[in-house]
């Protein structure tokens, strides 16, 4: 860690963890989305389910579905702001096993523009986050750097193809995930890189015959 | 190759090799790490300072936290020393470290904003002790500046060779990290050398070995704020012996390590799960289960 690490962040109380790192969560969830939904279904597991409203973990996380930063001082008013910006929200309990993290939010959004996505993500310590499943689908997203998030179909040399075109575009690739369901079906790749990807490298990629979706999501730290 | 470790005694050896104060050698060591200019780099730190005044202030307010089980203990301190019949134990310096420190874990609990230095729980220590040290010894914001930098840079060995998590290494390692960060800082911005700087992180951490995490509920409440106040003394007492000439017969590093190891070997029920000391008091037990029953309801 570095100096500015340990003197900082400048964040709302009270918890890194359950405030800070949830507002981060929020924030992924709604980039993951590709903006501010309009409907969230907000499943809480373990000690977010028990401490939430002592730590103001369901302010943060609406406040991070609303784009805010987790040192804005509007986050104990959150609910006032989603219920005045057309946000419907609701939070519910779930038992997602042992096995689970124990501070892990399911969200379950809906876009202005009708689409859907199930996201699920983990507060991991210190304000730290981590997002480990989108629909249903194993990934590993931190929001430490920013990155792209594709959705493909398992076919020798995509990567390549995918990785050619940033090299092209002077992005470089600070970290690599790859995910697939089974050999030659759908799967995922999980890209972070040094510098933002602006948006005509994204749609280079997204052309590629074999790239389903391709999403870019923006550091949240 | 294997990476050595960050080390405060290291430091301390060459910036007194160098015949340098160890606040002129740490500015330069994190400049170059953070490539930028010691303009940018105290910069950083004076508005960290400003965020952390108006943690004070808004926790001096009187609030309370959204739970209802803590708030307006600071208020209620600065209140009673201004009362006729008030017996002041402490003095003025100790007595507004630990109502400014208390005032900043108030402002936390009710979701106020605050720098989490260098964690959330225990963000009141280095208010604490800077604004009564500003106050009481005249420091000016450059000073507090720089001992900001000596202070972060004390909490990187920590975070390096031990952990400045409750859930880590308990409360000794979130509060009395925290105390350990202040105490050096006050002995630099004091004039101190290198040498005394480590020794009051030293002493720090011997002073303080062992506190657990036993947040009541999970909320960090109870016991955390008064542990913010009752830290921000440590730090002053540390300081206090080692400008005094007191030596310390465990050096910093060695005194890190301990914590460390002490941390180690904590049961998980004493790291931030509630599953044990305050938390699990009868009266604790109570009112948690009111509270979750409220909150569920």
């Amino acid at each position: 860690m570095n100096l500015i690490d340990i003197i900082g962040p400048v964040m709302i109380g009270p918890s890194s963890s359950h405030t800070a790192g949830a507002v981060r969560l929020g924030l992924l969830a709604a980039s993951i989305l590709g903006g501010q939904p309009v409907q969230a279904e907000i499943n809480l597991h373990g000690s977010f389910a028990e401490t939430y409203q002592g730590h103001g973990t369901d302010m943060a996380l609406l406040a991070g579905l609303m784009g805010w930063t987790p040192d804005d001082e509007r986050i104990p008013e959150a609910e006032k702001y989603a219920k005045e910006g057309g946000l419907t929200y609701s939070f519910k309990k779930i038992d997602l096993g042992n096995m689970a993290h124990p501070n892990t939010v399911l969200f379950k959004l809906t876009s202005a523009s009708g689409s859907y996505c199930e996201i699920m993500g983990s507060s991991v310590g210190g304000g730290q986050v981590k997002v480990t499943e989108i629909d249903g689908f194993p990934v590993e997203l931190t929001g430490r750097l920013p990155a792209i998030l594709t959705v493909h179909i398992d076919t020798r040399g995509v990567i390549a193809l995918v990785t050619s075109t940033l090299a092209n575009a002077g992005v470089n690739i600070a970290t690599m995930r790859l995910f697939r369901s089974n050999k030659g079906g759908m799967a995922s790749m999980v890209i972070e890189c040094d510098e933002a990807v602006p948006q005509e490298i994204l749609n280079l990629i997204g052309a590629l015959q074999q790239i389903e979706s391709v999403r870019f999501i923006a550091s949240v730290l | 190759m294997k990476k050595e470790m960050l080390s405060l005694n290291g430091w301390i050896d060459e910036a007194t090799r160098w015949q340098q104060s160890l606040d002129e050698f740490l500015i330069d060591y994190n400049m170059r790490e953070l490539e930028c200019s010691e303009e940018d780099l105290l910069a950083k730190m004076q508005d960290m300072l400003k965020v952390m005044e108006k943690s004070v202030e808004y926790g001096l307010t009187g609030v309370r936290s959204h739970s209802g089980l803590t708030g307006g203990d600071s208020k209620r301190l600065v209140e009673a020393a201004m009362g006729e019949h008030f017996v002041s134990l402490l003095g003025e310096k100790a007595m507004d470290a630990v109502i400014y420190a208390m005032a900043v874990g108030e402002c936390n609990a009710a979701m106020g904003r605050i720098v989490a230095a260098p964690t959330a729980g225990a963000s009141g220590v280095l208010p604490g002790v800077f604004f009564s040290l500003k106050k009481h010894c005249q420091l000016s914001d450059e000073v507090l500046a720089r001992g900001l930098v000596v202070a972060g840079s004390i909490g990187m060995v920590i975070a390096e060779r031990a952990s400045l998590a409750g859930a880590t290494g308990g409360c000794q390692a979130e509060c009395g990290s925290a105390a350990a960060m202040a105490a050096g800082a006050a002995v630099a911005m004091l004039g101190g050398s290198a040498q005394q700087v480590g020794t009051a992180v030293a002493i720090v951490f011997k002073n303080i070995l062992g506190l657990v995490c036993d947040p009541v509920a999970g909320l960090v409440e109870v016991p955390c704020i008064k542990r913010n106040g009752a830290c921000a003394l440590q730090a002053l007492l540390a300081a206090q012996l080692a400008l005094s000439g007191i030596s310390s017969f465990i050096n910093a590093d060695e005194a890190i390590d301990a914590m460390k190891s002490v941390g180690d070997s904590l049961p998980c029920a004493l790291k931030e799960t509630a599953g044990g000391g305050m938390a699990t008091t009868p009266t604790a037990l109570a009112w948690a289960k009111q509270y979750f029953a409220g909150a569920h309801k």
